[in-house]
């Protein structure tokens, strides 16, 4: 995956990077091995004693090898402002989330927050109680960033602060951020959030550009959900899919039709939406969503236990 | 009529000139108050600057609040000038004349704060170069920029082109002046001889300046109502939005420039120029504006009210039964039925005290209409707010955001008033020249070619 840009050792991999890719990436997950991903491989330095443990790469060929951990040296690429703008070359994430299977728990959001280093008042997945009208079953909706193709938020921005990647990604650049807030007003969603006063900044150094920072508030600018895309760098999922121990957030590429859940389950992203007959929230607004949902059909929690907050709510 | 006595031209210029640079009691309070007020904004933005907008009560729901409304209330005033200068000017109506300069200080202060706002409600205040460095011009923020921008510019020179010929007559006239003032006005007057040729040009310019800067003014307000039109929030997601914002704004600027001139005639002891002719004209002009504007009204609320879509439904129900019934029931009754129906009174259009009393209704309502323009709808998101933080549902605008707001108000009639106070208020050379060719009547002055009448200053 990511080392199609990454890796020091594979500099003439771009013919046969298909090859394996996906089976790499289930192999990565389900191994617990992802840092991989981003290791560079110097597999012609022998001075180093051999650790025992062994480690999969990527070769240039396409072929998966096991080298000895000690052979393998951690390497950060460098991430250009450019990069950051472009997105990851490829790509195209997307993400599904299971009505069905959400119990309003909320680990998604406890779990996002602690990879962004947000206090508990601020929810970039926020779990909404739905009721579609009184006669229906009400049921938990998760609800992230959509990253629209079709975003009314990029469309407002004044400086190009907030833009679409070519990743499918909606991020904003807080370094570019003027505050006007129009993005705000602009998202049907109420995604968005601002830094109202000086948010309390964690002992972290990030060297990443700030569009791809895990540490995004800054004062008087605005944050959403980013889709972890330094997760997705390494071939990670996000912290809300990791977070979720009732698999029912799934996230992957479209480009590759595929998508993992917290359980390491890779499955036919075209596949689950036909079969589980997915819908994308207000469709009509022609926002194009890439977050789609499975109607919470067979719930595998209680319904009738669910207190809605505010009565008036909607789809 | 022919060209007037030089003796009574020189008593009306030596009398319009006589409240420039003189001091009234009533103005230095005025002036020191609204000063005052200034300075407790600035204080309260100083304060917003270094703690963040969280000293606002504005959060992540309504995340514009009084800032914004203002900004839209400014923008609108802004418009008056165009009116004044340019519709009434393209529909003959002579009465104008000594209305201009008065008009075009109002714009010039209201398109002033109207790009001063935005500043104060942005995040990051010190990022405003972005605008230009990172613009991105297909964001309707750039085009407002681009507008105000314009339309300030195109002010500044459509109030200095009528004041050319004045500074002449100030440069001539005023040898008492300290010699800096004198200075400047000779370099301001441009060397103006008042020679056949430069009148032409000069009235040339005007006219040109009167055809373009009406599309200008009309796109500034427009484009502020895309702000939010372009959204696809309920309530905003409409598209008579421009109409509705160009309409309320020419009512709204139409009362303020009622109470200004009202305050003026009596302050500056300018009654036989500004006269219940005048009154009653814009009277007139406020009256059919109010009416349009609750017919836009009726539309903008009306239409959707019908049909209760689910999403207008809960914006509709606050503003007609809900937490904010009182202030919309006020400004469709009070702001615009109870002035539509005093003003079709030719009685009370005749009334100088009436009138007054209609657009300080019409001015109240249409305050308040830009906030309920801008904050209910921000409170019912398609998406329904739960679990929300106290003070995130709810929006109660904070003691800062009140100062600053005020203060906001303060300084654009201050700004109104420092204007007034280098320059005479009318203007002279222009009030004379059409009451040589058409007389007093049609321009709606009175007395002022009867030298017994000419009243004398008190301070």
């Amino acid at each position: 995956m990511a080392c199609s840009n990454n890796c020091t050792c594979n500099k003439d991999n771009s013919g046969n990077q298909d090859n394996s890719r996906r089976d790499f990436l289930v192999k990565g997950l389900v191994g617990g091995i992802g840092a991989a991903f981003l290791s560079g491989c110097s597999a012609n330095d022998k001075t180093k004693p051999a650790s025992g443990e062994k480690i999969n790469v990527l070769t240039h060929d396409g072929k998966l090898v096991a080298v000895d951990k000690s052979q393998v040296a951690n390497f950060k690429p460098h991430i250009s402002e450019e990069d950051v703008r472009k997105g990851i070359p490829g790509k195209k994430f997307v993400m599904v989330i299971d009505l069905a299977k959400c119990d309003g728990c909320g680990k998604c959001t406890k779990a996002c927050n602690k990879m962004h280093y947000l206090p508990s008042n601020k929810e970039w997945i926020e779990v909404l109680e739905m009721q579609d009208s009184p006669e229906m079953a009400p049921y938990y909706f998760p609800k992230p960033c959509y990253h629209c193709d079709n975003p009314p938020c990029t469309k407002v921005c004044p400086v190009d602060a907030t833009f679409k990647r070519e990743d499918g990604i909606v991020a904003i650049d807080n370094e570019r951020c003027i505050g006007c807030r129009f993005c705000m007003a602009a998202c049907p969603y109420s995604v968005r959030l601002f830094n109202w006063t000086e948010p309390i900044k964690p002992n972290i150094t990030e060297t990443t550009p700030a569009a791809e920072n895990v540490f995004q508030s800054k004062k008087g600018c605005v944050e959403k959900c980013d889709f972890c895309p330094h997760m997705a760098r390494e071939g990670k999922l996000p912290a809300c899919v990791t977070g979720c121990p009732m698999n029912a957030i799934w996230f992957g590429d479209a480009n590759e039709d595929a998508v993992t859940c917290y359980d390491g389950t890779t499955t036919k992203l075209s596949q689950l939406l036909e079969d589980g007959a997915a819908y994308r929230f207000m469709e009509e607004l022609g926002t194009e969503p890439r977050v789609y949902y499975l109607p919470p059909t067979n719930r595998t929690y209680n319904a009738k236990e669910i207190k809605i907050e505010n009565a008036d709510s909607k789809k | 009529m022919e060209k007037l006595n030089p003796e009574i031209r020189n008593q009306i210029e030596d009398e319009l000139l006589g409240t420039v640079g003189r001091r009234y009691r009533q103005e230095t309070f005025w002036v020191i108050f609204l000063g005052l007020v200034c300075v407790g904004g600035t204080v309260a933005w100083i304060i917003q600057l270094r703690k963040g907008l969280g000293v606002t009560a504005m959060r992540d729901y309504v995340s514009w609040g009084l800032y914004i409304s203002l900004l839209f209330f400014f923008v609108g005033v802004s418009l008056i000038g165009a009116l004044v200068s340019c519709v009434l000017r393209m529909s003959g109506a002579k009465w104008r004349y000594p209305l201009i300069r008065i008009a075009e200080a109002v714009t010039l202060s209201a398109i002033f704060f109207a790009g001063f706002m935005p500043v104060l409600d942005m995040g990051r205040p010190e990022r405003l170069y972005f605008l230009i460095t990172h613009g991105r011009i297909q964001s309707p923020i750039l085009w407002d920029v681009v507008a105000i921008a314009t339309y300030f510019i195109g002010s500044v020179i459509y109030f200095y082109l009528p004041l050319i010929p004045d500074l002449a007559i100030m440069r001539d006239k005023i040898t008492d002046a300290p010699k800096w003032r004198k200075k400047l006005w000779r370099w301001m007057a441009v060397g103006w001889e008042d020679n056949l040729l430069q009148r032409r040009l000069l009235k040339k310019a005007m006219l040109i300046l009167c055809i373009v800067i009406l599309p200008v003014a009309i796109s500034v307000h427009t484009i502020s109502a895309w702000l939010i039109a372009f959204t696809l929030r309920p309530g905003w997601n409409s598209t008579i939005m421009g109409p509705y914002f160009v309409f309320g704004a020419l009512m709204a600027g139409t009362a303020i420039m009622i109470l200004i001139i009202a305050k003026l005639r009596h302050g500056y002891r300018l009654e036989n120029y500004l006269t219940p002719k005048h009154f009653n004209n814009l009277a007139k002009i406020l009256l059919a504006l109010t009416a349009f504007y609750l017919y836009l009204n009726i539309n903008k609320y009306g239409v959707p009210a019908f049909k209760m879509a689910k999403e207008e439904k809960a914006v509709l129900e606050d503003l007609f039964y809900g937490k904010n019934a009182f202030l919309f029931w006020f400004t469709q009754v009070v702001g615009l039925v109870i002035p539509i129906v005093l003003l079709s009174f030719k009685k009370i259009r005749q009334s100088v005290k009436w009138v007054v009393a209609a657009s300080v209704m019409v001015l109240l309502g249409a305050l308040i209409n830009r906030y309920l323009i801008v904050v209910p709808n921000m409170l019912h998101p398609f998406v329904p707010i739960q679990h929300a933080q106290h003070g995130y549902a709810t929006y109660n605008p904070t003691l800062i955001e009140w100062t600053i707001t005020a203060s906001s108000l303060a300084g654009f009639v201050l700004l109104i008033i420092l204007l007034f106070k280098p320059f005479p208020v009318i203007t002279m050379w222009e009030v004379i020249e059409e009451v040589e060719k058409r007389g007093e009547e049609e321009i709606g002055v009175e007395n002022i070619v009867n030298p017994q009448n000419i009243p004398v200053h008190v301070s």
